[in-house]
């Protein structure tokens, strides 16, 4: 009887893993954030893991997260929200393990090894009163420019990154743009619209 | 009638030089594609051999602004690209127009986010505005008619009037607090 990948990890790093769940074949591991590069190199190495391939990084913001249907105010979204806009308790609710006050963002991984033909998605949620994590440069060469977007979109600090630059924005922008708070309609234009 | 000239037999004739040169201008287009995005596929889709843009005298994109007359901006603008619009725009040489190639370009279209500009106007003179996401071929051949006649006449879009009321941020509240 062979474990499930999430069931491994579980039970190999129990003190790490926070939360672990699977459906419809996708497995999720939730893991604290010093366990990071711990369980990233198992991932990598380990002969029955082989994950070469880092396929996917990106954050989440969950500041609104459940709260609203979108997001994005207007004009004319009412406030308070009328019932039709109140988001419906969901009959399967979905955890994340943490709260969404103190872990504001979560890092997401999405590994494929080719060796094996599996997959893993392993997030990492960020307090938010310290927003980094190790970077993955060392393991996965991708990592470099998914690090450098998460960085230049989130605010999110990747510790050992060799070039922690903004990659999408221009230098001058300031700010996060896909942050929840950062305001929708406000433009940083390089160059304005009167020259 | 005994003392005007057969024009026909005097293998010369009198014309305004501006009409000339503006009628010659129209008909011998060279363009500089600035394409960025989907609008792209529409512009290949006209400019090749179905639509054929080179019945209009514009089937010679050349590569290099400094060779180029009219400017296609094609596709969405954002921020970062810019300056460099602006220095493509710059290193043209007079006589130059400028095509403003679907609603990405015209007013940022549905983008209306932290990286696109709203409308290319904002940034360099726009002579011709081809609305549509994307435009279909006829659309354009139509935009790039009233371009010809645009440069027949000897006109340019006014420098002066531009970017009139395009506040850079634009003047809603924003409440990100409102409706947690
Ligand atoms: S107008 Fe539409 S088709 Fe053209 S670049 Fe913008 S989004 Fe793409």
């Amino acid at each position: 009887m062979t474990l499930r990948l999430t069931e491994t990890i579980q039970q190999r790093f129990s003190q790490q893993v926070l939360l672990t769940h699977h459906s419809l074949g996708q497995e999720t591991v939730v893991i604290d954030r010093a366990g990071l590069l711990l369980i990233a190199e198992f991932l990598r190495d380990d002969p029955h893991m082989r994950f070469d391939f880092l396929m996917d990084l990106t954050a989440v913001d969950y500041l609104k997260f459940g709260r609203t249907l979108s997001s994005a105010p207007t004009l004319k979204t009412p406030s308070p929200l009328p019932y039709f806009m109140k988001p419906k308790p969901s009959a399967n609710p979905w955890q994340r393990g943490v709260s969404n006050d103190e872990f504001r963002f979560e890092v997401v991984y999405h590994f494929y090894s080719s060796e094996h033909n599996h997959r893993l998605r392993l997030k990492v949620p960020l307090n938010v009163a310290d927003l980094s994590l190790a970077s993955l440069t060392q393991l996965w060469a991708s990592a470099n420019w998914f690090e450098r977007e998460v960085w230049d979109l989130f605010g999110i600090t990747f510790n050992g990154h060799p070039n922690l630059r903004r990659i999408l924005m221009y230098e001058s922008f300031e700010g996060h743009p896909l942050r929840k708070d950062y305001p929708v309609r406000k433009r940083q234009p390089i160059i304005g619209p009167l020259n | 009638m005994a003392d005007s000239p057969d024009v026909a037999k005097l293998n010369w004739m009198t014309t305004r030089i501006d009409a000339a040169l503006g009628w010659a201008r129209k008909f011998s287009i060279f363009q500089y594609p600035f394409v960025t995005a989907c609008c792209g596929m529409e512009y290949m889709a006209t400019a090749t051999s179905h639509y054929d843009m080179d019945r209009f005298g514009a089937g010679f994109p050349r590569f290099s602004p400094r060779q180029a007359d009219v400017l296609f901006v094609v596709g969405t603008i954002s921020h970062k690209l810019a300056p460099v619009l602006k220095r493509v725009y710059d290193q043209m040489t007079e006589p130059k127009w400028v095509v403003a190639f679907g609603v990405c370009t015209c007013t940022g279209g549905f983008y209306d986010n932290y990286a696109t500009v709203m409308g290319i106007d904002t940034i360099i003179p726009v002579d011709v505005y081809i609305p549509g996401c994307p435009p279909r071929p006829e659309n354009v051949l139509d935009g790039l008619m009233k371009l010809q006649e645009k440069i027949a006449q000897g006109e340019k879009a006014p420098a002066a009037v531009l970017f009139s009321a395009r506040p850079q941020e634009v003047g809603l509240p924003h409440r990100p607090e409102a409706h947690l």
